[in-house]
């Protein structure tokens, strides 16, 4: 690319509030048709980055830089009216969450149209064709009635793309999509970055930001890894991800769980590198079954079948993982094997003996043998209790003889002792999901059930929880039902797994074979869309 | 290695959040003080009998011996507004207390009581809305008849369904909670989860609120004496001082100005606490 196609040039960017920087001295280029990627951890100034290029950095914001020319143009002593010019029009934005991006009382057609009169002349008749060709074109199903339609009665990725319809509807040169994807399922997903990237090919340059590598991976040219608000190590993708120069590019590479063989730890060089574990024995007692549950919600169009005949067995010792996308009904499967909901039909067994059966004041008692570890684990702690409260609180639930203290509890999740004083909101989100984890660890169970127990935490975090969920596994012989909708996560924890569609198990059996031989068209289609990273051939 | 740096950070950042009072609410907690002294102790404030009648130092500007200066039969209003603190405050405290407890109850019975239970209180919580609070007092005072104690009961009811509403709200939402749920998840039993959980969430805030409710009750109260249907001159309260100053508002502004004015300080003083008292709490979660 020569200089004269560069659309983007960023020159010592720094951005600071109240004399914090959160973005010091980054700079980079993005061409036309070329999509360069910012990727980094919260916090690491990758989101302010985006903004201030919007000027959109927000109040009590220093944005200083010693170039920023968008298509030639010097947009250092923009005003506010420059900026507005700018938006839309020379810089589309495509922002995480689609739902709160979209007026929600109003129709997408008018939404987008909007955008299309704002900046051009055309009548009410043109604008309406442009807005049906470029819903059309960002693959929407039936443009003409997607018009009428306000975003709350979109799903999740027709929202997404009515979104990116609007950001390209001035035909920028340039967008910026901060986290297009993440809030998506994956088969979705997959739709959007191919929608992105033919985007890309008709010659917009992409500022993507995305805190997922294997997203990265899958659309960008060049990548920037920032951590703190600095440039860590940049260049083209492939060769970035294949031969990574900074030790914490190789950690965040490392700490992405896709294709990486059970009980192999993510943290290198990790201290919690698990005994060499065998493989849990097939023949090994079920400690935990559930038999033809079936729970019913009602609905407009008679009862929704939230879950539908679902049979699975958990034996001692291993890993069962429950994947499935948004609705699929593998958090009520969690609630009722947690007695949180009573099954229309069907009963969940604990080791043999009756459990959802069971009346309340009788199943009480037994509880503590099955925990569980939830994916906001802030709300499910009291907030007025301390971490030590909690963990005492919970560890009065186990026998007598089995009891652990406060002390010994965090050291088994890596925490240091001084956590014990501390109210969970003051903990980082690595450190609550932790402290749930001894929660669940101090009444002893045999069964553990994570529901996406890291969906929301850093991919560097993730890898230390899941790795410190592996170690106690083998350490304490638990039994794990591990749900979450990220294949990779699942694969890389779980001996046996369960593919979840519609309320039903489509496909169950070894991780391995699943994952590589799938039978399910619909398993099949989760496998190949499941991005991965992309290394240099 | 961020995760430790923020680990110290975290625990050694924890204990100390409390923020220091600003200059409003030290002078609010300075004039609550002074309320509680001059319920407690008046004669501690004040030396001068409040009920004794002084024909020849009738309506007296403010001076240095009367500090806030004397009324029509030529009584200390200084030593009045101290000696009619406790009525008020009294009124207000235990109209405030009371509104409470009948908002506790009808609250507790709407939250845990079944759908039928739920359903009754609350269509008799939007009945008692659909009247101004005030006049859900008065109407209370035409039943009991004029006083002290009625006009306290009167406050107490008319505050009641705001407060039970406010409980029955909070009980719903934390009973539903996801940390009542992962209570029952590790097997505690009801009792605990009510008494640990579920109790001590939903009253923290109303304290709050009731801070600031006392403020509300105390205008009411005056309010209501003001009208007659409270205290009765010559007992020293600061609405029956406002009604009996009102005749010679033209010509002696003392008479009404001061106790007016420890009616406004009040109400400003409690509603300072009650917010930093908010603000405060807020900052916890």
């Amino acid at each position: 690319m020569n200089a004269h196609e560069n659309l983007l040039e960023v020159d010592g960017l720094s951005v600071s509030f109240d004399g914090t920087a959160v973005v010091r001295d980054l700079s980079f280029r993005v061409a036309r048709g070329e999509c360069v990627a910012i990727v980094g951890e919260s916090g690491s100034g990758k989101s302010v980055t985006a903004r201030s290029l919007l000027g959109l950095a927000g109040r009590g914001s220093l944005v200083t830089s010693s170039s920023l020319r968008l298509a030639g143009r010097d947009l250092r002593s923009a005003t506010e009216r420059d900026w507005r010019a700018v938006r839309g029009s020379q810089i589309g934005l495509v922002l995480q969450d689609a739902l709160v991006s979209l007026d929600p009382l109003r129709p997408i057609g008018r939404e987008i149209g909007d955008a299309v009169r704002l900046h051009s002349h055309l009548s009410a008749e043109d604008a309406r064709t442009r807005v049906l060709s470029l819903l059309a074109s960002v693959g929407m199903p039936d443009p003409e009635r997607a018009i009428h339609q306000r975003s709350g009665e979109l799903s999740g990725g027709l929202r997404q793309r009515a979104l990116i319809a609007s950001a390209i509807a001035l035909d920028p040169p340039m967008l910026i999509a901060d986290e297009p994807t993440t809030a998506l399922d994956v088969t979705i997903q997959a739709r959007i970055l191919e929608l992105l990237a033919d985007v890309k090919s008709r010659g917009t340059g992409i500022l993507l930001i995305s805190h997922d590598l294997a997203v990265v991976s899958a659309i960008a040219d060049r990548v920037l890894v920032m951590k703190d608000g600095r440039v860590v190590e940049s260049g083209n993708t492939r060769e970035l991800l294949a031969e990574p120069r900074e030790e914490y590019t190789r950690r965040l590479i490392a700490a992405v769980p896709t294709d990486k063989p059970r009980h192999t730890p993510l943290v290198p060089g990790g201290a919690s590198v698990p005994a060499v574990a065998s493989a849990p024995d097939a023949l090994a007692p079920a400690v935990l079954e559930a038999r033809g549950l079936v729970k019913t919600f009602p609905s407009p169009a008679g009862r929704f079948r939230a879950v539908d005949d679902v049979s699975f067995c958990l034996r001692r010792g291993e890993t069962l993982g429950l994947v499935g996308e948004s609705g699929s009904g593998k958090t009520t499967v969690a609630r009722l094997v947690l007695a949180l909901a009573t099954a229309d039909d069907g009963d969940v067994l604990l080791d043999g003996g009756p459990f959802s059966e069971l009346r309340e004041r009788d199943r009480r008692p037994v509880r503590r043998r099955i925990g569980a570890i939830y994916q906001d684990s802030l709300s499910s702690f009291d907030p007025r209790l301390s971490v030590r409260r909690i963990l005492a609180d919970a560890s009065a639930l186990a026998p007598e003889a089995d009891r652990s203290s406060v002390g010994e509890l965090l050291d088994a999740v890596g925490l240091p002792a001084a956590v014990a004083g501390s109210l969970p909101l003051h903990l980082s989100g690595g450190q609550r999901q932790r402290v749930s984890i001894a929660r669940a660890l101090a009444a002893r169970p045999e069964v553990i059930v994570c529901d996406e127990p890291v969906s929301a935490l850093d991919v560097t975090i993730q890898a230390q929880v899941l790795d410190l969920l592996d170690r106690l596994q083998t350490d304490r012989g638990l039994s794990y039902l591990f749900i979450s909708h990220d294949l990779g996560v699942i694969r890389h924890m779980s001996d046996r797994v369960a593919v979840m569609k519609d309320g039903r198990i489509v496909e169950t059996g070894d991780a391995a074979s699943v994952f590589e031989d799938p039978k399910h068209p619909y398993t099949e289609r989760l496998v190949a869309d499941a991005p991965r990273l992309v290394f240099a051939p | 290695m961020s995760e430790l740096d923020l680990r110290t950070a975290a625990a050694s950042a924890a204990p100390a959040r409390r923020a220091r009072p600003s200059a409003g609410e030290i002078l609010a907690i300075g004039f609550v003080l002074f309320l509680l002294i001059a319920t407690v102790a008046p004669n501690a404030l004040s030396s001068i009998d409040p009920n004794a009648i002084a024909a020849r130092e009738a309506f007296q500007g403010p001076s240095l011996q009367h500090w806030f200066g004397t009324d029509e039969s030529g009584r200390d209003i200084y030593s009045r507004v101290v000696a009619g603190t406790s009525t008020s405050l009294l009124i207000g405290v235990s109209a405030t207390a009371i509104g409470l407890a009948l908002g506790l109850v009808l609250g507790v019975l709407a939250g845990f009581g079944g759908r039928v239970l739920d359903f009754t209180v609350n269509r008799t919580i939007e009945v008692l809305f659909a009247f101004p609070g005030l006049l859900l007092a008065l109407l209370v005072i035409v039943i009991a008849g004029p006083g002290p104690v009625t006009a306290t009961l009167a406050v107490g009811l008319s505050t009641a369904p705001g407060y039970a509403r406010i409980i029955r709200g909070q009980l719903v939402g934390i009973r539903s909670s996801a940390y009542v749920e992962s209570a029952r998840v590790l097997g505690h039993g009801p009792w605990r989860i009510l008494t640990r959980h579920i109790l001590p969430n939903a009253l923290a805030p109303l304290l709050v609120l009731a801070t600031l409710g006392i403020g509300q009750a105390v205008v009411w109260a005056a309010a209501l004496s003001y009208l007659g249907l409270g205290a009765q001159p010559p007992a020293a309260e600061w609405g029956a001082m406002l009604s009996a100053g009102r005749t010679y508002i033209g010509t002696a502004w003392w008479l009404t100005v001061f106790p007016g004015l420890m009616i406004v300080l009040t109400t400003i003083a409690t509603t300072v606490l009650g917010r930093s008292l908010t603000r405060r709490s807020a900052g916890q979660r």
